[in-house]
């Protein structure tokens, strides 16, 4: 069986490199955390890899818009990296601030015209400030929309916690969010515990049309702002002490899938 | 995209550099939503200031470099701007043309305030192919609407800007001038003192800012007249930062006599003879280092051990609320880094005391912010920076009582993990400093000293300097990078620049070998600091290490790979000097020992007079629904889920208890347990304790009654009984004062006296003294004695961990521990408007009994729920279960171990008396239970219900409460839905 090789990409104020190394090693792949520095002083040592990950925390203190230095620092750097990565048919990881990098650097939604990135500050889509204007830690459902992006189980609802300040998708007019439908970018949508959309709490942070998570056209790029890597285990479940026999996490499902297709594919 | 309107280009001339500054206006595109400019209308409105109908908010970034037009325009569309919800305007916009009356607002930090946003901007632009010269950032603010210039006035103190840190401009006026400051030169400053008489060393004390009394100055003064020379200012300052309250907590360490009530005792060192003497006659095994590094450490494993800190930065945050908080989890989270050879933080926690927060205006002293902004901007310095440093904050409380108006107390805790082999340190001569992290500037000089002082209402003028600000992302490179070297042994001695910076990292680390440091080698934020600066500044996110001149290479390497700042600044000798050079020359000069070792001894007098209280008679009412949800809407009980969310509490993947647990993710837990280690089920719960009210009947009570709550909760969860650590911190009045001190040696006799009873040691503590708000009207509002209790123990395996909601309808419901007739300093006697007499007390003899009977229950899996009586006694308890669980409760007070004395219904519901544990058992476990608890004070009081109803039956059956557990959880969450 050919080992699967993650690399989790380290920079200044990312902190959720650990527990997410941790939750891909779960999942059987080799992983490592690597810092930024290293990866732009040697761009091919991406080729050692198949699964990229942009881990969640606060880059670069989350200034002037969160993920916006580090996406600036991929734009400048490693974007003919990063479009390789994703043109080998390789799988690229973006949980919560690495969601907001992504979609800053216009690596998610992605171009429509069969390009991997689009210019970033010709995107039309974004992730700005929760409608409640603070930063929140609370757990939400998420219903998939898609079954192109493989790192998603179709049909399975799953629970996990979002922690942010910035995590509200929106797009700069109707026409840019009936694109990401009609182009089937929506990977996840926030809904209650009977799967359906609703108000705060239910929608975190008033999410456009509750979208929670993207993926390109390839369906190997998946941005998201809950974190998978934070419900790995029965006794992250915030109620798990009321529940019986509970088995892997819910975030397991993306890493499973990540390193099954990478396996099987790569 | 609009166009440059006007050429605003300013030109500065600095040296023969002329740079261009460019203006960058960054706007919400209409139909965005203005979230921060929302926020600020509502609190223009909650200030009382009807007629501003919209406020619209702008970042404002002066960048200072040579580029052209068209590359000022990629910037503010790639970099700066968002394509989607932002617009960017080049130069000065002025006022929207055609609407309502327009008020521009400017903020800007003062010169010398470090600007995080801008050093991301300077590597942006960097990254973008440019070098840009300097960069500041400021706030715009457009309010629309007739106001007055006072109004405005009052907008933008109030709301808008921290008068400690920020200008105001108001109207369409230049901004302040960029800080280009003159380089130093070298003017070496002596302070004479060894001709002074008593009175001209007071004034010389007082003038300097150096907060040494006159014994103290005295002592000095001998010193150098024995040496036959006068000190220079660096020596003065370092003498007076390292002798400071502060640092050397000399009240606590003095001898004291004491009168109680009219008998004698006498104590040669308070500390020595109460607290640590609990644990060093405990002599537990598992203890690793305690009282003698950052932090006290403890065993984990048998690989690893946890060290535990609790600070306090109280005056920082009455002035500045958002940096004081931020700075001090800031700090206190490299205590654990600096400990032994450092550890990784894993887990913060935060008590805080404010005023109530729905204080009327113009009931606020002069000098003093108001309660709600204060709590506001502590809870956002705490988020801010503990989210951004990904470490979870996991417990905390808050206390709210008006005699924390003028000093509110900001406590906070962080915990790490580290290798059991590196515990300690070992710095050797010959070893190169060199000091990591953030660069150095004027914020917070004078802050150990300022913090050792009383506050007045002119400090916020003049203090101005003491407060520090923070830069998480600066501690977080640097943490990355410490891990690293620490995995690779490349450093002997780590230690913090915490208070007194440089001067305190340096004379502690070189403290029994000597050390030469050359203070021109300090990188700095900006030029001009004088060496003394340069040497107390506490600016912060620094570390000093102690490095093997043949590893310098090596850890260098490992620094700059992650662009992280480390200077060698000198290397540490074997005389026991302590030398001070600027370039070359001898600054300063200091005898460690004298350093260290000459702060005179006090003797202190502290008085306890008992008071004379009474209880209040109060009528018997059939029903006691309203107080019960009157005491569930009480500040001090009602839920604290706002301020709980803001915190990440589940960053590290380790949490297992969450402070917020139970059904709908909501209920109050005991104790939080996480599990730090991937590779294994071991655990770690923390939880305190805190009751001031307790302290206004009786200060010994109030620190048992702390104890016993920290050690109850800790246990609620499954935590080991014979492991507990606990940590004291003391906040006090003027101490010199004897019947202020009096209280705090009770308290800390009761330390001893529960830390024996539990086998519970104390590993680490800390006192802030002086917490003091003198009125401009010469009154003096002191905060109430203060100690707060936090502890920690471990979990076997978190898979056995109980939380506090109730689980199943049909279980039954036991209460364990007597109910006394202890309603003084209750909630229930503070609702009606009393304090009483009857403070809580804890039977030392029975309170360990049961708890380690709960923990052995919990252990042998016989208890599904556990939930600790305290504030609000057990109708609070009962009604927190069933709401947390989604599930009725049904009790009848019958069951209820009750003393003799205890035999009224409202003592029964609400009296606060310790050691009592609520425990739902599953029927088929009840024998198995009831054989954990012979001998224990227990009884059956009732069962959980599908009812959705708290119904308690007084002892003849007939309900005095029954309320639905809605009803009860929204009186509960309603005070703080902010």
């Amino acid at each position: 069986m050919a080992e699967v090789r993650a690399v989790v990409l380290r920079a200044a104020g990312i902190n959720c490199d650990m527990e997410t190394e941790h939750a891909l090693e779960l999942a059987g792949a080799e992983a490592k955390r690597v810092h930024i520095n290293k990866i732009i002083a040697d761009k091919s040592s991406l080729d050692d890899y198949q699964i990229l990950v942009f881990p969640g925390g606060f880059s670069y203190g989350d200034d002037v818009a969160a993920g916006k230095i580090l996406a600036n620092q991929v734009m400048h750097h490693l974007r003919e990296a990063v479009r390789k990565f994703i043109d080998d048919g390789k799988l690229v990881l973006g949980i919560c601030n690495g969601f907001q990098v992504l979609v800053k650097a216009g690596i998610l939604p992605g171009a429509t015209n069969g390009e991997s990135q689009t210019a970033s500050h010709d995107s039309r889509v974004t992730i700005t400030y929760n409608d409640s204007g603070k930063f929140e830690d609370r757990w939400v459902y998420l219903a998939p929309q898609t079954d192109r992006c493989v790192f998603i189980e179709p049909g399975r609802q799953i629970y996990l916690p979002i922690a942010h300040a910035e995590g509200k998708v929106v797009t700069r007019e109707p026409a840019a969010l009936e694109e990401l439908k009609s182009e089937r970018h929506v990977a996840f949508k926030y809904v209650d515990k009977d799967g359906k959309e609703g108000d705060y709490p239910v929608n975190p942070n008033g999410s456009t049309d509750s979208i929670a998570g993207l993926t390109d056209t390839t369906g190997r790029v998946l941005g998201l702002m809950p974190h998978p890597e934070r419900f790995v285990r029965p006794t992250q479940h915030p109620h798990w002490s009321r529940l019986e026999g509970e088995a892997d996490g819910d975030g397991m499902t993306i890493f499973n899938n990540a390193v099954k297709y990478a396996r099987e594919n790569l | 995209m609009q166009t440059c309107q006007a050429d605003k280009l300013q030109d500065e001339k600095e040296g023969t550099d002329v740079v261009r500054q460019w203006r960058f206006e960054v706007f919400n595109r209409s139909g965005f939503p203005d979230v921060h400019g929302g926020q600020v209308l509502e609190d223009i409105k909650e200030l009382g200031i009807s007629s501003v109908e919209a406020v619209q908010s702008a970042r404002v970034y002066l960048i200072e470099a040579d580029f052209e037009e068209g590359f000022a325009q990629r910037v503010g569309r790639e970099l700066l701007t968002d394509p989607v919800c932002e617009q960017h305007y080049i130069g000065r916009s002025g006022a929207p043309a055609g609407l309502a009356r327009a008020t521009l607002i400017e903020v800007h930090l003062k010169s010398g305030v470090t600007d995080p946003v801008a050093e991301s901007v300077m590597t942006a632009i960097a990254d973008m192919g440019v070098k840009a010269k300097h960069v500041r950032t400021a706030r715009k603010y457009v309010l629309l609407g007739e106001i007055s210039t006072s109004q405005a006035d009052t907008i933008a103190k109030k709301i808008l800007a921290n008068d400690c840190i920020e200008d105001v401009v108001i109207g369409d006026e230049a901004e302040p001038p960029s800080p280009h400051l003159k380089p130093y030169e070298l003017n070496l400053v002596h302070w004479p003192i060894r001709e002074l008489d008593d009175d001209g060393l007071v004034a010389l004390s007082k003038e300097k800012d150096l907060f040494l009394n006159l014994v103290e100055m005295q002592t000095i003064q001998k010193h150098y007249q024995e040496l036959g020379r006068e000190p220079t200012d660096v020596e003065l300052e370092t003498l007076a930062q390292t002798w400071s309250e502060h640092c050397v907590h000399k009240t606590l360490k003095s001898s004291v006599d004491m009168t109680v009530d009219g008998e004698q005792i006498h104590f040669d060192n308070l500390l020595k003879e109460t607290v640590f003497k609990a644990t060093e006659q405990l002599g537990k095994e598992w203890c690793i280092s305690v009282f003698a590094d950052n932090a006290g450490v403890v065993e984990f494993d048998e690989d690893s051990a946890i060290c535990f800190k609790v600070e306090t930065h109280n005056h920082p945050s009455a002035l500045d609320p958002y940096g004081g908080s931020a700075t001090g989890i800031g700090g206190v989270i490299r205590d654990p880094m600096g400990t032994g050879l450092g550890a990784r933080p894993i887990a913060n926690t935060d008590i805080f005391c404010f005023g109530e927060p729905d204080k009327k205006l113009e009931d606020i002293p002069k000098g003093v912010l108001h309660p709600r902004r204060i709590m506001k901007g502590v809870v956002a310095g705490v988020r801010d920076y503990g989210n951004r440093m990904g470490i979870p904050t996991v417990n905390g409380a808050i206390y709210f009582d008006d005699r924390y108006l003028g000093n509110p107390l900001v406590y906070c805790g962080n915990i790490g993990i580290m290798d059991k082999s590196k515990c300690f340190k070992n710095p050797q001569s010959g070893n190169l400093i060199v000091m990591v992290g953030g660069r150095i500037g004027r914020d917070g000089i004078h802050g150990a000293t300022f913090s050792s002082g009383q506050m007045t209402h002119e400090h916020e003028t003049v203090f101005s300097h003491a407060v520090q600000i923070g830069n998480p992302i600066t501690e977080k490179k640097m943490l990355d990078v410490l891990v690293q070297a620490n995995e690779a042994g490349l450093y002997e001695a780590i230690t913090d620049c915490g208070a007194g910076g440089l001067s305190s990292a340096v004379g502690e680390m070189g403290q029994n070998l000597g050390a030469e440091v050359d203070l021109e080698k300090a990188p700095l934020k900006y030029a001009g600091l004088s060496y003394t600066e340069i040497w107390i500044s506490e600016a912060q996110e620094r570390m000093v290490v102690a490095v093997k001149p043949e590893n310098l290479a090596a850890i260098t390497k490992i620094f700059d790979d992650e662009n992280v700042e480390s200077t060698v600044v000198g290397r540490f000798t074997d005389d026991k000097k302590l030398r001070l050079r600027y370039n070359g020359e001898l600054v300063g000069e200091l005898d460690m020992e004298f350093l260290h070792e000459g702060v005179p001894k006090y003797s202190r007098k502290a008085l306890w007079v008992s008071p004379k209280l009474t209880e209040p008679s109060l009528p018997e009412k059939d029903n006691y629904n309203d107080e019960l949800l009157q005491i569930l809407s009480s500040y001090n009980v009602a839920s604290k889920e706002w301020v709980i969310r803001q915190y990440d509490h589940e960053v590290q993947g380790g949490s297992v208890v969450k402070p917020l647990m139970g059904v709908a993710n909501d209920g109050p837990s005991d104790a939080a347990v996480i599990r730090p280690k991937f590779d294994s089920d071991r655990g770690l719960a923390i939880s305190c304790g805190m009751n001031p009210v307790y302290g206004d009947i009786d200060p010994y009570w109030m620190a048992l009654a702390g104890i016993d709550e920290a050690i109850r909760n800790i246990v609620c969860v499954g935590a080991q009984p014979d492991r507990i650590a606990l940590l004291d911190n003391f906040c006090w009045g003027d101490c010199t004062k004897p019947e202020t001190f009096g209280p705090l040696v009770r308290a800390a006799q009761a330390c001893y006296d529960g830390a024996m009873a539990f086998g519970a040691p104390f590993i680490s503590g800390k006192d802030s003294l002086n917490n003091e708000f003198a009125c401009e009207d010469g009154t003096t509002i002191s905060i109430p004695s203060t100690l707060l209790i936090s502890a920690i123990s471990m979990v076997d395996d978190v898979n056995k961990c109980v939380t506090m909601d109730a689980k199943k309808a049909g279980n039954l419901l036991f209460v364990v521990g007597e109910t006394k007739n202890e309603l003084g300093g209750s909630h229930y006697y503070k609702i009606k408007g009393h304090s009483g007499a009857n403070v809580p007390k804890v039977d030392l003899g029975m309170a360990p009994r049961i708890a380690r009977g709960i923990s052995r229950a919990i252990a042998g899996s016989v208890v599904v729920s556990c939930h600790d009586c305290s504030e609000g006694g057990l109708a609070v308890a009962l009604a927190e279960m069933a709401f947390a669980g989604g599930l009725g409760i049904e009790a009848d007070l019958r069951g209820l171990p009750a003393s003799k004395d205890c035999s009224r219904t409202d003592a029964q519901l609400f009296s606060e008396s310790n050691s009592r544990y609520v425990v739902e058992v599953e029927p088929d476990k009840y024998d198995a239970f009831a054989k954990l608890m012979l001998n224990l004070p227990f009884g059956q009081i009732g069962k959980i219900t599908d009812q959705k109803t708290l119904l308690i039956r007084e002892e003849d059956g007939t309900p005095v409460v029954e309320a639905d557990i809605d009803s009860l959880k929204q009186a509960w969450q309603k005070t703080f839905d902010w």
